[in-house]
């Protein structure tokens, strides 16, 4: 009974498909992102199956989500948004599926990988830089010029905002990582306190171990919480940082 | 919700002009009705909604703010302790980039805050 709590082993990588993947690489991690994007695709295939005037279960459910992205997309960008609606999509279904599967016991949350959120975030970075050069040319340089500043300070200026710009993928990347690390650690840990109250008191640590399991399903609520919370976050981000690529303020 | 609110009244509104035909009882049924429906729905209804709304955007700026200040001094730091390695110049621009840092964290609360 060497009971001691491991609580970042949870997110160690293994070979995928009961170890067939270790040969290329392909871990369980690469497993839930499989998942996240089949979960997606079959409810959407399903949902909009009926196309019913009077959407069903399903359909309204997808149905919610297209309308709950789509007007985030149109408040936050201004009517380009439209343009950038598949993106904004693909990136929240796939951050939102992959926080939620991760919950599940047995389940890989791949959005606790830095490497994969940085990958993502980078992404949008470049994507949202790509589209202020394309809209503005080198114009957009001067989103880098704060306006109305007397001139003398903007070699003062003009590097605060270039460090504020840089780190933008850093925020939008650790935020998300932290908070899916953090709720999974603080899961492992309190389960771990139930072991080792068992192990240390016997039947009365048993007992109660009962205040850890308690609160491990008041975290479980919270974890909803911060999955859904976290996606939705990610995506508006992605949608400012857009609409800054495209307005220039 | 109160744009669903404003259509439902518009719609309502010729059917009412139909109905004042019938009777002067109508018009005061309805100017009554009217009254209290706003009495009942209106303040409350959107009070809460508000609430709601201003709730989800603390929550979500909160889950914001702290990691904007700390990512905007790591991207300072590193980029000084980077140009030190490049120019042989170590510690100095990493000491110089610090208060870049904090300054370009500051902007990223006030950028985010005002939206």
């Amino acid at each position: 009974m060497a009971a001691s709590i491991d609580a970042l082993g949870q997110f160690g990588l293994t070979g995928g498909f009961g170890g067939a993947g270790t040969a290329v690489g392909f871990t369980n991690s690469n497993e839930a992102m499989l998942a996240a994007a089949a979960v997606i695709t079959v409810t959407f295939a399903i949902g909009l199956k009926a196309r019913a005037l009077v959407p069903g279960r399903t359909q309204a459910l997808v149905e919610i989500l297209y309308e709950f992205v789509r007007n985030m997309c149109v408040d936050t960008i201004g009517e380009e948004g439209l343009k950038f609606f598949p993106l904004v999509f693909t990136i929240f279904a796939f951050i939102l599926l992959g926080n939620l599967i991760g919950l599940f016991p047995y389940f890989f949350a791949f959005t606790s990988h830095i490497a994969v959120t940085l990958t993502l975030a980078l992404f949008v970075f470049v994507f949202s830089t790509g589209v202020g050069f394309y809209t503005h040319g080198l114009k957009f340089l001067k989103f880098f010029v704060p306006e109305g500043v007397p001139s003398w300070l903007l070699p003062l200026l003009v590097p605060i905002e270039i460090v504020s710009y840089l780190s933008r993928p850093v925020s939008l990347s650790v935020r998300l990582f932290a908070n899916m690390t953090a709720g999974h650690v603080m899961w492992e840990v309190f389960a771990g306190f139930m072991l080792l109250l068992t192990a240390s008191f016997g039947i009365f640590g048993a007992f109660a171990s009962i205040v850890p399991l308690g609160l491990n399903v008041a975290l479980a609520a919270l974890e909803l919480l911060v999955a859904g919370l976290q996606a939705y976050v990610f995506a508006i981000l992605t949608c400012l940082y857009l609409h800054d690529a495209v307005h220039m303020h | 919700m109160g744009s669903n609110r404003a259509t439902s009244r518009r719609l309502n509104r010729p059917l009412k002009k139909g109905r004042m035909n019938g009777g002067k009882d109508h018009k005061a049924f309805e100017q009554r009705l009217k009254a209290a429906e706003q009495a009942a729905q209106g303040p409350k209804r959107e009070a809460a909604s508000s609430n709601a709304g201003s709730a989800r955007q603390a929550v979500e700026l909160a889950m914001r703010l702290g990691v904007e200040m700390v990512a905007a001094m790591v991207i300072a730091v590193t980029i000084g302790w980077g140009l030190d390695k490049l120019f042989h110049t170590a510690p100095w621009l990493m000491i110089v980039m610090v208060p870049v840092g904090l300054a370009a964290g500051l902007r990223n609360l006030l950028r985010a805050a005002s939206k």
